[in-house]
């Protein structure tokens, strides 16, 4: 016997079935950008300066590039979870809704893609 | 047309106290990051783009309210990794406990603090030398 009603079940009411992965995926995205965010922090830290041709020198080395470029992402992914469940949780019309999480997710391929290119950019770069 | 029905997570009616509160600037400061995450975006593109675009960039971050906005990233950044890591011990069902809660929340709170103060203190002293 279901305990859900007949206007629940034919709105598609209950359970989203879905929610465990974007959980487990903020959770684990959260875990690997502990060490990718301080290495990023402490690398421009211990820079002499943040002049054109130091911060390219430093982004031209192949460990800083590869390790830049997995910073940017999976901050884009944990990002992108966060915002999605912001505006999951705050804006009310499923109409608003739709075009919002749309909108976002345009956004984060923009400046997921751009950051990339622009690192790949330094780091293929004579 | 139904009824606009409350939405969670009902602020309204809970009493303000540390955990509601850390909570929320939690959210807060996720959602500073996201935006820190445009400029950071800006900041790679400006550096590959050439000499005049990264310097361009740098003008702005070193302008006043680029500077303000800054630190307030460096401690949006410190604060959300250091309560995403109690949030972490809370996944595996670690401190849960009243006193523990509280004195890892207040640890979050005061150590983004002073991270954030000695970090731009480095920068600061490091500058002037």
């Amino acid at each position: 016997m279901s305990l859900r009603s007949p206007l629940g079940r034919v709105l598609g009411l209950g359970s989203a079935k879905e929610g465990t992965g974007h959980w487990l995926a903020q959770r684990v995205s959260a875990v690997a950008l502990i060490p990718l965010t301080l290495w990023f922090m402490f690398s421009l830290l211990a820079l002499p300066a943040l002049d054109y041709a130091t911060v390219r020198a430093w982004l031209s080395y192949p460990l800083s590039g590869f390790l830049a470029v997995l910073l940017i992402a999976v901050l884009t992914h944990h990002s992108y979870l966060g915002t999605m469940e912001v505006i999951e949780d705050y804006v009310p019309s499923a109409g608003s809704k739709f075009l919002s999480l749309l909108f976002l997710r345009f956004l984060y391929v923009l400046v997921g893609g751009a950051s990339l290119f622009a690192i790949l950019r330094v780091a293929f770069s004579p | 047309m139904p009824l606009p029905r409350p939405t969670s997570p009902h602020w309204q009616i809970y009493r303000w106290q540390i955990g509601n509160s850390l909570s929320i600037l939690h959210r807060l400061t996720g959602v500073a990051l996201a935006l820190g995450l445009i400029a950071l975006c800006y900041w790679f593109v400006a550096l590959a783009s050439g000499p005049q675009s990264y310097a361009a960039a740098m003008r702005v971050f070193a302008s006043p309210l680029g500077m303000l906005v800054m630190v307030g990233w460096t401690f949006a950044f410190l604060y959300h990794l250091l309560n995403g890591v109690r949030h972490l011990f809370w996944d595996v069902g670690m401190g849960y406990e009243r006193t523990p809660r509280h004195a890892s929340g207040w640890l979050a709170v005061l150590g983004a603090v002073g991270l954030t103060l000695s970090v731009w203190a480095f920068i600061w002293a490091s500058h002037r030398s």
